[in-house]
């Protein structure tokens, strides 16, 4: 046990906490059964942190213990279904996805819902029901699990499903924010493949109205499909962007020196970040430049390029520690995802953010398809814009203005992201946050778990 | 809890009636909704401020605070932190006092040492106690440009500044490890009823200023801000201003 300053992936909000690390989930259970029955003034509770990449503080416990999961890491049974049937992984929640593609990938499988970068743990990437960009086809991280073991705040541990005797509390973790209890082990669902490519076709669009258009008429077509635009260049060419859109590849599709090693997990890593940038390394030339040479690399129109793991899904995960980048004051990353429909108001907020002097370089934009049943989930059909501000004076007011364009169309900020949205603002996006409350309290009525995020935001 | 962009959720004013006090809430007010605990005197001026802090759009608690009672700090302060964690805390209460009679009248001389040094230093160390256990935290603590080399017009508030400035200085080093900042804020002459009736010295300043300055530097984690800022330079010079021609200068 040590007493640490934690932040989360933004570098901002350090909490003071202690934090200990379970190698087992019989460790956590005994963790848990010690804390049990302290009530909530005089301990602090509990949370749960896995590699630390939500952004701002729902896996921090200032005052608090903190249990970081990673120690628990063991891939416990893969079945690859060889006879027909569902392909699953049985493993314990500090299982990153990284380890977990790399294990899975020699047997033809493959994991179905990847996040913007594989250094989360299935811990982590339930309790925020992380999505990826096959949303639109295939839902987000909560759609695949087929069981979890929660350590509830009574010491004992329960096996839960999604349509079994406790789905309400199962629908409470999923998105939950480990606010429900510890997620020891999961049973989840993966897919078959034939490679670790993908058939990418890539598209640069003029405008946002045109990008827009675009992803509508062709999203159904692709299993993926994202957008980066750019939010620095104001006027007719405001929300420019780069579409691509892709299927995983076949064998047959692979150029031949590929279709040799089909399966090879061939992510390179250029290495790691040094802590040594100033505040200010991200500004308006700097942003005007990225973005203009981000978007000039894109090709106008390609079909059919192959892609490898890094180039489709996880640029960033290319240089390890990239937060650093944005220097010590750290950087804020804001999300949001407004109904269809709203579609003026999402135009407008992109303007807002393009015209505000603030300036975002990895602005990420998509369509979601159907939400699942978790009470705090944040996927809902409609258009998720995800911005990177760095830390600077004004910023306050740019996301108040944006939280109430947001709000004012019933959408919602994702919690994994968030980093200062008010209680107020939280309790209008989730309406289900009632329901949510009754679960804890039945199986936490005293508070055990907690955290910083569910401080902040009066969960 | 204090967000990503350094704007707290709760806002604790000790004395809370002071001028730089309501300004330094009603800059918060804007940014997010604010939660306020007034711990003063009660009085219709807390009434008053409770109100208007109302309608600024911050969430008012209203708790009886007397820096004299010193018997009474500790249950006020409990009760302060009843609801919650406390995010920022400031120390604003004190007490001006005639500079002439403060050194001829020895029970106004005890007054502002009880008001400007005791209450503090006793108060500094209950919020020390709370803030240790929720391990987040700013104190911010009003001290004086009248601390930092005492003068001859009005030595006895002086003193007592110096004392607790003293004090908050060291706290912040001792709480640094517990995750807890303070933050000392040295204001000049400052526009305010505390000042009423007085000529303005010269840098004088005014209560959203010195909120303005106060806000920033809680943001940046600093642990000293003065108010102007050109103070630092002016007590720099003045420090340095042989005693012989100190004692006699004449402000």
């Amino acid at each position: 046990m040590s007493v640490t300053r934690l932040t989360g992936w933004g570098r901002t909000m350090p909490a003071t906490t202690e934090v200990v690390r379970p190698r087992t989930p019989d460790e956590a259970v005994e963790l848990v059964r010690a804390a049990r029955g302290a009530a909530r003034d005089t301990t602090r509770g509990l949370t749960s942190r896995g590699l630390g990449r939500s952004y701002g503080d729902p896996a921090q416990n200032s005052g608090g213990t903190t249990i970081e999961l990673t120690g628990m890491n063991r891939i416990l049974h893969v079945d690859a279904a060889v006879e027909g049937g569902e392909p699953t992984v049985v493993l314990e929640a500090g299982v990153d996805l990284d380890t977990l593609m790399r294990v899975l990938l020699p047997f033809g499988l493959w994991i179905p819902v990847l996040p913007g970068t594989r250094q989360v743990t299935i811990g982590g990437a339930i309790g925020s029901d992380v999505h990826g960009k096959n949303h639109h086809t295939q839902g987000s991280f909560g759609n695949h699990v087929r069981s979890l073991d929660l350590l509830t705040a009574d010491g004992e541990v329960s096996t839960l499903t999604p349509d079994g005797p406790d789905a309400d509390l199962f629908w409470a973790t999923v998105g939950g924010m480990g606010l429900t209890g510890i997620i020891l082990r999961a049973t989840v669902a993966v897919q078959r493949t034939e490679t670790a490519y993908f058939r990418v076709d890539t598209d640069r669009c003029p405008d946002l109205d045109d990008l827009m258009r675009q992803m509508v008429e062709r999203d159904d077509d692709y299993t993926y499909s994202v957008a980066w635009f750019d939010a620095v260049t104001t006027g007719a060419h405001m929300g420019r962007a780069v579409l691509t859109l892709g299927n995983k590849a076949t064998v047959d599709e692979l150029p031949p020196k590929l279709a040799k090693r089909p399966l090879q997990f061939s992510a390179p890593s250029l290495g790691t970040v040094p802590p040594v940038f100033p505040n200010g390394m991200v500004n308006a030339v700097t942003a005007k430049m990225f973005s203009e040479a981000w978007y000039r690399k894109a090709p106008a129109h390609r079909v059919g390029e192959i892609q490898n793991i890094t180039q489709f899904f996880h640029p960033l995960d290319i240089a390890q520690d990239w937060n650093r980048g944005y220097g010590p004051a750290g950087f804020l990353q804001y999300q949001f995802v407004m109904p269809f429909g709203a579609e003026d108001t999402f135009r407008h907020s992109v303007d807002l953010i393009t015209s505000s002097g603030h300036h975002s370089c990895l602005n990420v934009l998509k369509r979601f398809g159907a939400s699942n049943p978790g009470m705090l989930s944040f996927p809902t059909p409609g258009w998720t814009l995800t911005a990177d501000f760095p830390v600077k004076p004004g910023l306050e007011t740019l996301c108040e203005t944006l939280d109430e364009l947001v709000l004012s169309v019933g959408g919602r900020l994702y919690l994994a992201k968030d980093s200062r949205m008010s209680a107020d603002h939280f309790a209008q996006m989730y309406p289900r946050l009632d329901e949510f409350r009754a679960v804890r309290q039945r199986v936490d009525p005293d508070g055990l778990f907690t955290s910083d995020l569910a401080r902040r935001l009066e969960i | 809890m204090m967000d990503a962009l350094g704007t707290p959720q709760t806002l604790l004013l000790l004395g809370g009636t002071s001028d730089i006090a309501v300004a330094i809430a009603k800059r918060y007010a804007g940014d997010r909704p604010l939660r306020v605990i007034l711990a003063a005197r009660p009085t219709e001026r807390r009434t008053a401020v409770a109100e208007d802090l109302g309608l600024a759009g911050c969430t008012v608690s209203e708790v009886d605070f007397d820096a004299h009672d010193t018997d009474g700090h500790a249950g006020a302060i409990e009760q302060c932190f009843a609801g919650g964690d406390v995010d920022v805390a400031v120390v604003a209460f004190g007490l001006l006092g005639d500079p002439e009679q403060a050194w001829t009248d020895p029970e106004l001389a005890l007054e502002l040492a009880t008001v400007n040094y005791t209450a503090p230093v006793h108060v500094g160390v209950l919020l020390s106690e709370r803030m240790k256990q929720q391990k987040h935290g700013t104190i911010v603590a009003l001290s004086s440009v009248a601390g930092e080399r005492v003068r001859r017009s009005n030595f006895v508030y002086g003193s007592t500044k110096a004392g607790m400035d003293g004090f908050y200085t060291g706290l912040g080093y001792a709480l640094r490890e517990h995750g807890v900042n303070v933050l000392v804020v040295r204001p000049g002459f400052v526009k305010s009823k505390m000042t009423e009736g007085l000529g303005a010295a010269p840098l004088a300043t005014t209560p959203e200023e010195v909120a303005d300055l106060t806000v920033k530097a809680v943001r940046a984690k600093r642990t000293t801000v003065w108010a102007p800022p050109l103070f630092r330079l002016v007590m720099l010079v003045l420090k340095a201003v042989p005693t012989a021609i100190f004692r006699k200068l004449p402000f």
